[in-house]
C-alpha cells in the first residue's frame, strides 16, 4: 500500500566499503537508460523492406500525413536488449524471491502453471472480436459461475479492468439502479479507514463523500452509521474485512440499516482472500463487491499491474450490470456486447473496450480449478493463521491499536512502542529492506498513528515466518535500546540509499532529453 | 495442496502459540449465523495434469488468430511478438513485483516506467506521458475527464468516427458522472464536419486517427479551431504502429495523446490485459491520472527513480483526487517498452512500411472484385469495404474457409442500418501473399 504522501529525505552517508570504477557491487551492475545505451539506427529485430512498394503509393494513400521529423527512439540489438532489462530486473524485490509482507496487497504466490495456461495459443493468440471463440465465453461464463458460488451473489460484471475499476462499476450499478427509482441520492457514507480509491470513485460520480468515523475497535459502529443514514444518502463504501485486518462483525445490521434507508452496501473486496469458503458476502446483505484477481485468485502483480475486477452484484443491482456480459443456454455460454434483445437487463453503459482482462481470467480460473472448494477454504485458513502467528510472535514488543484480539489476513500494529527512539515507521520499514525483506505496508490506513499492516499470506512456510517473526523482534529490540544508526541511514544495502522524493516533486523530470550539446567555447 | 506449505502439524502448533484451540476460534467475528458451515458447491483441487487438460480442451474450442489468414483488427491487431519479449517479463522480479512504493528496491521498475514514458512521450510527439491506463477505452475517457478539469468546462465533442466501445465508454463516465457529450454523426466515408461542432462550451474534442473506418485525419485545423475558443483537443489511436509512419498528434497539435500500446509487445488475449497511453502537454502535468515515475538523486548522489506528482492521486487526495485509478498496467508497459527497444527508431519505421504496404496490397486486391468498394481516400493499416452482402454474414462465411477476413461495422453497432454491409479490414506484418489470396480467393466464393 501507499506511503508516497511521505517524501523522505536523504541521509548523512556513511561510506562502508571501497568504491569501485564502474560503481558496480558485483553482481549488482548499474544500468543505463536506452537512450544512452541505443542508437538509431540499430535494431533487434529483422524486417525486410516492403517490396514492389514506391515512395508515392506512401504519399497517396497517407494523404499527405507521412512523419518527416525523426522519433528519437534508440534502438537495441538483442543481446543489448535482454542484457538491459535482466540488469534492470535484479534492482526489484518480489515475491518470488523473498516474503512480502504488503498489507492489503496480497503479494501470494503466483503459480507458474497459470502464466502456461494464459499463454496456451487459444487463449493468448485469440482477438476479441473475431469469430470461432466458444471456448473463451465458456471460460468467462465458468468464472462467472464461481464467482457467483463463492460470493453468494446472483450477478457479476467482469469487464472492470482493476480493483479501482470495480468500485466504479459497482457504484455507477448503484446510481443507475437509484435512478430507476427515480432517486437521485447525493451522499455516500466511507469509513475512515478506507482505501483512498472509495472517496475517490465516489466523488468521481459526483457524490458527496462523509466519513464514518470507526469506534475504539478499529470497526465500524452501526449506530454511527444510522446517525448519517438519510434519504439523500446512496450508499455506505465499506472494506470486509477492514484495512485494519478486522470482521466487520456488525456488517449484518449496517446492512440491515443501509437496506431499511433506501440505500446499497458496497463492500470492497480487497481483502476477500481472508473469507473465501469461511463466509459469504452476499449472505451478509451486500449488494456489489469487487474482487481483485491479482488479490484473492493469485494473477501477478506484475510491478504494478493489469490487475483485474470483476463486481459481484445482488439481485437488486445485478439487472443494471453493463455490457457486456456472459449469458449459457442450451447451445452454450455466449458474450452479449450489444444493446439489443436486453430482455430484464438494464445495462448502465460500457467499463471499457472488449470483454475486459481475460488474460487474467484465465490466470484466475487455473488457481481456482487448481485450489478447488477445498483448497480455497484452507487458503483463507492459512492466510488468517499466518497474521495470527506473527502477532502472537511480535505483540509483546510491538503495539496493536485495537487490542489483544484476532485479526484476519493481516495483522495491524501502530508506532507507539516507537516512541522515545527516535525511529519512525519508515525508519524501521528502511530497515526491514536491509534485512532481505520487503516493507509491510506503512502509514495506511490512516486511523492509525504510524500504521505497519503486514499481511504475510497463506503462502509462507512456519520457518520463514519464524525467521521473520525474529528478523522483526531483533529490529524492534535493536530500536528500543537505541541502536538508531541502524535505522536512520537504512537501507544500507540495497541497490539504491534513500531517494529524494522531496526533490522529484518539487523539479519534475518525468522523461529524458536528450541533452545539449557543449558549446565550444567562443574565440 | 501444492501451494500450500503448512502442514497438518505446523498448523497445530501455531495455533497452539497463539493460544487458541481451533482454526474457527480466529474467524469468530463472523457472525455465527451466515458462517459456512459447508464447502461452496464446487469441485475439489486439482492436480496440475488436470487443470492443464480441463483449460486445454477450452482453447482447443478457440481458434487462435496464428492459425488463419488473420485480417481482423478494429482495435486490437494481430503483430509479431519478439520471443525474448515474453522471456523478459516472466522474469520473477518483474513479474511477480508490486506497485513500486519501496523505490530502493523498486529500481528496475521505476527505471524501466520513466523510459517507458520517455518512449511515449517521443512517440507521439508530446512533452509528457504517465505511467500507463487500463488501455485505449479508459484512457479516452480519464483524457475527457482530464481537459474537464484543465477547461472548467463540461462537454465533449466526440468524433463520429471514434471506436464505438471508445465512444460509449466516455458516454458511460460521461453521464454517471454528469458531464455532456455530444457525439458526431458517423462517417464511414471519411471526414465529418467536426469543425462546426466545436462552441464556446466545449471543453474537449475528442478525434481517433486512424478512426476506426481507417481513415487519417489532419489534426491542424481541428486543433486550431478548438484553442480558438478556449478547448483542448484529445487525439486517440487504436494502432500504435501507425505512430512510426504518420506525423504524430503532438506535431499536429493535439494537447491530450491516448491510444492502445497493445500492439507493441502485448497479446491479443481476447481483448485484455492491455495498456492504455496517455501524454500531453507539460503545463496540464498537474491534472492527469495514474502514476507517474521522476528522476531523482539518492543518498550517495546516484541517479534513481520514484513515484512522484503523487499529490493528484487517490492515496493521498482521496475524493480531491484527480482520478480513482490505483493500479495501471505495469507488466504490460514492460512488454511495449522491450519490443519497441528491440525496434528501435529504424525497425518500426520499417515495420510501419510494411504494414502500410500490405494494406496498400491487400485493398487493392479486394477492391478489384466485383461490387466491392473501399472507402477509404487515405489508410494506414486498416479500411473499410461496402460489400454487396450484409458483412456479418460474410464474416461467418469467410470463417468457415478458414478465413478470418475483419470486423463487421455491425457487430460493434447494431445501428444505423448503412453499417451493415461494412467491413472493416486490417492487415499487419504478419500476412503473407499467400494470405492474401487465400483471402481474395475466399471472398470471391462467398460473394459469387
Amino acid at each position: 500500500m501507499n506511503q508516497q504522501g511521505r517524501p523522505t529525505k536523504p541521509v548523512e552517508v556513511l561510506a562502508p566499503s571501497p568504491s569501485t570504477f564502474t560503481g558496480n557491487r558485483a553482481l549488482r551492475i548499474e544500468e543505463a537508460l536506452i537512450f544512452e545505451i541505443g542508437r538509431p539506427e540499430v535494431t533487434g529485430v529483422d524486417f525486410d523492406e516492403p517490396t514492389d512498394f514506391a515512395a508515392r503509393d506512401f504519399d497517396s494513400s497517407l494523404g499527405g500525413l507521412e512523419r518527416k521529423a525523426p522519433i528519437g527512439l534508440p534502438g537495441l540489438a538483442e543481446p543489448e536488449a535482454v542484457r538491459h532489462y535482466v540488469r534492470l530486473s535484479r534492482m526489484n524485490y518480489s515475491i518470488d524471491a523473498g516474503l512480502f509482507p504488503l498489507g492489503s496487497c496480497t503479494m501470494k504466490h503466483n503459480p507458474r502453471l497459470n502464466e502456461k495456461m494464459a499463454r496456451l495459443p487459444g487463449f493468448a493468440d485469440i482477438h476479441p472480436l473475431q469469430p470461432q471463440t466458444e471456448g473463451a465465453a465458456e471460460l468467462i461464463y465458468r468464472l462467472s459461475q464461481w464467482l457467483c458460488e463463492l460470493t453468494g451473489m446472483p450477478g457479476v460484471a467482469l469487464s472492470p479492468k482493476a480493483g479501482a475499476h470495480g468500485e466504479l462499476c459497482g457504484m455507477m450499478a448503484i446510481k443507475a439502479a437509484l435512478a430507476a427509482r427515480g432517486e437521485k441520492r447525493s451522499v455516500v457514507l466511507v469509513p475512515e479507514s478506507a482505501h483512498g480509491t472509495n472517496p475517490a470513485t465516489a466523488a468521481l460520480l459526483g457524490f458527496r463523500v462523509e466519513e464514518v468515523p470507526a469506534r475504539a475497535d478499529g470497526t465500524v459502529d452501526p449506530v454511527e452509521v444510522k446517525k448519517h443514514l438519510s434519504p439523500d444518502v446512496a450508499a455506505v463504501m465499506l472494506t470486509n474485512p477492514n484495512t485494519c485486518g478486522l470482521f466487520e462483525r456488525d456488517v449484518v445490521a449496517i446492512a440491515a440499516a443501509v437496506h431499511a434507508a433506501g440505500a446499497y452496501v458496497y463492500a470492497d473486496g480487497a481483502n476477500f482472500n481472508a473469507i473465501v469458503g469461511k463466509v459469504r458476502p452476499g449472505d451478509l446483505g451486500v449488494d456489489a463487491m469487487h474482487i481483485n484477481l491479482h488479490k484473492t485468485f493469485s494473477t501477478p502483480h506484475g510491478g504494478g499491474g493489469p490487475g483485474a475486477g470483476p463486481v459481484v452484484l445482488s439481485a437488486a443491482l445485478a439487472p443494471f450490470a453493463p455490457l457486456p456480459f456472459v449469458t449459457c443456454d442450451k447451445e452454450g455460454a455466449r458474450l452479449v456486447s450489444q444493446d439489443e434483445n436486453l430482455g430484464e437487463r438494464k445495462p448502465f453503459g460500457r467499463m471499457c473496450a472488449f470483454y475486459g482482462q481475460m488474460g487474467m481470467f484465465v490466470r484466475a480460473f487455473a488457481y481456482m480449478l487448481s485450489h478447488g472448494a477445498d483448497g480455497m477454504r484452507q487458503a483463507s485458513e492459512d492466510a488468517v493463521l499466518n497474521a495470527n502467528y506473527i502477532r502472537a510472535g511480535l505483540q509483546d514488543l510491538m503495539s496493536l491499536p485495537f487490542g489483544d484480539r484476532p485479526c484476519m489476513h493481516e495483522v495491524l500494529f501502530d508506532d507507539h512502542w516507537l516512541e522515545g527512539t527516535g525511529v519512525s515507521t519508515l525508519d524501521f520499514a528502511k530497515a526491514m529492506i536491509d534485512e532481505g525483506y520487503h516493507p509491510m505496508t506503512m502509514y495506511f490506513p490512516l486511523v492509525v498513528h504510524g500504521a505497519m499492516l503486514i499481511e504475510p499470506t497463506e503462502s509462507e512456510s512456519k520457518a520463514s515466518l519464524d525467521l521473520f517473526i525474529a528478523t522483526l523482534r531483533d529490529l524492534a529490540l535493536a530500536a528500543k535500546r537505541g541502536d538508531t544508526a541502524r535505522f536512520s541511514g537504512a537501507p544500507y544495502y540495497a541497490p539504491r540509499r534513500r531517494l529524494d522524493e522531496t526533490r522529484a516533486a518539487r523539479q519534475p523530470v518525468l522523461r529524458w532529453v536528450k541533452p545539449e550539446p557543449v558549446q565550444e567555447a567562443a574565440e | 495442496m501444492r501451494y500450500l506449505p503448512l502442514t497438518r502439524q505446523d498448523r497445530g502448533e501455531m495455533l497452539a502459540r497463539i493460544g487458541v484451540a481451533a482454526i474457527d476460534a480466529l474467524f469468530a467475528d463472523i457472525p455465527p449465523d451466515q458462517r459456512l458451515t459447508r464447502l461452496p458447491d464446487l469441485p475439489l483441487s486439482k492436480s496440475e495434469i488436470e487443470v492443464e487438460r480441463e483449460l486445454g480442451r477450452l482453447a482447443a474450442k478457440n481458434v487462435p488468430a496464428g492459425a488463419v489468414p488473420f485480417f481482423v483488427g478494429g482495435g486490437a491487431y494481430k503483430h509479431h511478438i519478439p520471443a525474448s519479449v515474453d522471456h523478459l517479463i516472466q522474469r520473477s522480479e518483474f513479474l511477480t513485483s508490486y506497485t513500486p512504493y519501496q523505490p530502493e528496491i523498486a529500481q528496475g521498475t521505476l527505471h524501466h516506467l520513466f523510459e517507458f514514458q520517455t518512449q511515449v512521450a517521443m512517440l507521439t510527439g508530446m512533452e509528457v506521458a504517465n505511467a500507463s491506463m487500463y488501455d485505449g477505452s479508459t484512457a479516452t475517457a480519464e483524457a475527457v475527464l482530464m481537459a474537464h478539469r484543465v477547461t472548467r468546462r463540461k462537454k465533449a465533442v466526440l468524433s463520429g468516427n471514434l471506436h464505438p466501445h471508445y465512444r460509449e465508454t466516455v458516454e458511460t463516465v460521461s453521464r454517471l458522472s454528469e458531464h455532456v457529450t455530444a457525439v458526431l454523426p458517423r462517417a464511414p466515408q471519411g471526414e465529418g464536419d467536426i469543425l462546426a461542432a466545436i462552441d464556446g462550451e466545449t471543453s474537449c474534442v475528442v478525434v481517433q486517427t486512424p478512426d476506426y473506418y481507417g481513415h487519417l485525419h489532419d489534426l491542424r485545423p481541428i486543433a486550431e479551431r478548438a484553442h480558438a475558443v478556449g478547448a483542448l483537443l484529445i487525439a486517440v489511436f487504436t494502432e500504435a504502429v501507425s505512430l512510426g509512419l504518420v506525423t504524430s498528434p503532438g506535431e499536429m497539435g493535439a494537447d491530450i495523446v491516448v491510444g492502445e500500446g497493445q500492439s507493441f509487445g502485448n497479446a491479443l488475449s481476447f481483448g485484455g490485459p492491455y495498456v492504455g497511453l496517455f501524454a500531453s502537454r507539460l503545463k496540464y502535468v498537474r491534472q492527469m491520472p495514474g502514476r507517474l515515475a521522476g528522476e531523482t538523486v539518492d543518498a550517495e548522489g546516484k541517479r534513481g527513480f520514484v513515484l512522484t506528482l503523487s499529490t493528484r492521486e487517490q492515496h493521498i487526495r482521496r475524493e480531491k483526487a484527480t482520478s480513482n485509478i490505483c493500479t495501471n498496467s505495469g507488466l504490460c508497459t514492460l512488454a511495449f517498452s522491450i519490443h519497441l527497444s528491440l525496434l528501435g527508431e529504424a525497425g518500426l519505421r520499417r515495420l510501419a512500411r510494411i504494414n502500410h504496404a500490405n494494406a496498400v496490397k491487400l485493398a487493392a486486391m479486394l477492391g478489384a472484385i466485383k461490387g466491392v468498394e473501399v472507402l477509404n481516400r487515405t489508410f494506414f493499416n486498416e479500411f473499410t469495404l461496402r460489400l454487396p452482402k450484409e458483412a456479418a454474414t460474410v464474416v461467418d462465411q469467410l470463417a468457415r474457409r478458414g478465413v478470418h477476413g475483419g470486423v463487421a461495422a455491425s457487430a460493434l453497432e447494431a445501428e444505423p442500418q448503412e453499417l451493415r454491409h461494412l467491413l472493416i479490414v486490417a492487415a499487419t506484418e504478419v500476412n503473407t501473399d499467400a494470405d492474401r489470396a487465400s483471402y481474395l480467393k475466399a471472398l470471391q466464393e462467398v460473394l459469387a
